[in-house]
């Protein structure tokens, strides 16, 4: 189910946040890609193919990890760090 | 008695501070030098924590926990130096983290941070923007699981997580062997090494890199600690397709005899050595040449850092592959240059000659360790031959080789600015970062010519996409909302009606 795994940093204080709905944890000083990814497999749909997307580049280049929240605010998800009581959406496909 | 004497309208003649865009290896020694001749230098930077890409610290809070010799390995010696170089002068520069510089234009950036936009003007520029990967694409490559390697690295060092539990390693540079090797290391299984570059090249480029013999050595000490390990390495290989519907489930490459491999693996970390970031160059109205070595228009640079335009300097891996070390040398010695135009223009102390020969040294012999890289590390232009029609070589939206390659051959498109506006690639999001390189490439084949020969793709303000909900600063009494864009020196008042506002 996640595609990240997590390897090292495993003491952080959990933050606790929703994906689709959903509640979940995540860890303090994850970016929002990292939230959503050590929950899930996708960060968005793409609004050109209808296909899953995940990032790519990670450091802010690329601009593939834009996501939606349910309030409809965009973030960069690579760039963005994840805050207590977020709710951020993986399933909607979006366009701009 | 005499009349009254007008009163004279003195232009500002004084410069500006100095202004940096960049914290990595390049942008903190140039902010230390300009620190230490006096000055008090604006370092704007994107990331919360300066050490740029390289040298990425991971985020306050958490804790996070890991020591410099865990997230840096061989390299946090030099991590570490240039981490408290910037710690040492914090309090003598006027340091934008999390900050955006997304045009510049006629002596100003434009700056978002926390939302809110900003104009800086400037008369002294240092851009030390640094580099990502460059990649080609393949099918299969936007799904969930390929990263790019500078990616895979970023996830582990800034966030204590691997891409998967079973990742593939492709592409050529020395960042293939180095962020396999720290997988490895972090107990991640590493399915294998495909490395597009055949082993005798690198073999014979070997030679020319003991010009750096640390750095081959390191090399070395990678390779043959992934191999006691047991990790498969193939060379000349190019991937076919990386397979999975919602996630990646394997990796089919091919080997120089054609056959096709079918690899399983949850994740590809992908990349073909870097490229520059060269776009505030771009729009700063620097001129650029086309590198050969690096396939890609630069702007250009004295072997000081100085740039076409007065006042502008370039340093690092944003005008040029060369490294980390070679950045942090160019860095000081752009600040160097900047010190001497200022001492020429406004008067002042000279600069340390003798440090100026010596970075003049040094740098030389980057250039050389340069050329052997590249030539270690050749560029698989035939990767890009090989790319099937129906391959979405624009992820942002979707267009595919065979669209960008029918304008090329159909006469409608002879440059790639007209293949830009007719497909859209180098249009989306990315602004061409992630597909400029095989736009470049494919539209230079459909037209008969070489990657010199289709022009460069220019830059457009933003750089970057800006989130709706940025704040304009509102224009004062009797001033448009347009920004104030005359050059500083003859800026009246500049800022005055936006200060007054705040």
């Amino acid at each position: 189910m996640a595609l990240l795994q997590r390897v090292a940093e495993n003491g952080r204080r959990v933050v606790r946040f929703t994906l689709d709905g959903r509640p979940v944890e995540a860890l303090e000083g994850d970016t929002v890609m990292t939230a959503m990814l050590t929950n899930g497999d996708r960060l968005r749909r793409s609004e050109f193919a209808d296909a899953p997307r995940a990032g790519f580049c990670m450091m802010g280049a690329c601009q593939d990890c834009w996501v939606r929240t349910e309030t409809g605010e965009r973030l960069r998800a690579c760039g963005t760090f994840i805050a207590d009581g977020m709710r951020l959406l993986s399933d909607g496909e979006w366009t701009s | 008695m005499n009349a009254p004497v007008p009163p004279v309208i003195v232009p500002r003649l004084a410069p500006l501070p100095p202004v940096i865009v960049g914290a990595g290896p390049a942008g903190i020694r140039a902010a230390e030098r300009l620190v230490a001749a006096g000055l008090r230098p604006v370092v704007i930077d994107e990331a919360a924590r300066w050490g740029g890409q390289i040298y990425r610290q991971p985020p306050e809070g958490g804790p996070f926990t890991r020591p410099k010799s865990a997230l840096y390995g061989l390299e946090a010696g030099k991590a570490d130096a240039v981490h408290r170089a910037m710690a040492a002068i914090r309090d003598h520069v006027d340091y934008r983290p999390r900050t955006l510089a997304w045009n510049c234009e006629a002596g100003a950036l434009d700056l978002l941070s926390d939302g809110a936009v900003e104009t800086l003007p400037f008369s002294h520029l240092i851009l030390a923007t640094g580099a990502t990967d460059r990649v080609l694409p393949f099918p299969g490559w936007t799904l969930p699981g390929v990263f790019t390697l500078g990616g895979s690295q970023v996830a582990l060092k800034f966030q204590g997580c691997a891409v998967g539990r079973r990742v593939a390693f492709l592409g050529t540079g020395p960042l293939l062997l180095l962020v396999a090797y720290q997988y490895l290391k972090a107990g991640v299984e590493v399915a294998g090494i495909f490395d597009t570059t055949p082993f005798l090249t690198q073999a014979r480029a070997g030679v020319g890199m003991l010009r750096d013999p640390v750095t081959f050595a390191k090399g070395m000490l990678y390779l043959g600690w992934l191999r006691a390990r047991g990790v498969p390495i193939h060379y000349n290989v190019r991937p076919v397709r990386a397979e999975g519907t919602e996630r990646v489930a394997a990796l089919v490459w091919r080997d120089a005899k054609g056959r096709e491999t079918r690899t399983e693996c949850d994740a590809v970390a992908v990349g073909l050595g870097l490229r520059s970031e060269t776009q505030l160059a771009d729009l700063a109205g620097c001129r650029f040449r086309f590198d050969a070595a690096d396939r890609a228009w630069l702007p250009e640079r004295d072997a000081a850092g100085r740039s076409s335009v007065p006042g502008v300097y370039l340093a690092g891996d944003g005008s040029g592959i060369a490294g980390a070390d070679a950045a942090e040398l160019a860095g000081e010695r752009a600040a160097l240059a900047l010190l001497e135009d200022l001492a020429r223009d406004h008067g002042g102390r000279p600069v340390d000659a003798a440090r100026v020969a010596e970075l003049d040294r040094r740098l030389t012999g980057i250039a050389a360790f340069r050329r052997a890289l590249n030539a270690a590390f050749p560029f698989p232009a035939d990767w890009a031959d090989a790319i099937a029609d129906d391959t979405m070589i624009c992820r942002c939206e979707g267009v595919t080789a065979g669209t960008l390659r029918a304008v090329g051959r159909s006469g409608q498109a002879r440059e790639i600015n007209r293949a830009k506006a007719l497909t859209r690639v180098g249009m989306g999001r990315c602004q061409g970062r992630m597909c400029g390189a095989t736009a470049t490439e494919l539209l230079a084949r459909a037209l008969g010519t070489g990657p010199d020969g289709v022009g460069r793709l220019r830059a457009q303000p933003p750089i970057k996409p800006l989130p709706i909900a940025t704040t304009i600063p509102s224009p004062a009494p009797g001033e448009g909302v347009k920004c104030d864009r005359s050059p500083p020196r003859e800026r009246a008042t500049p800022q005055a009606g936006r200060s007054h506002d705040a």
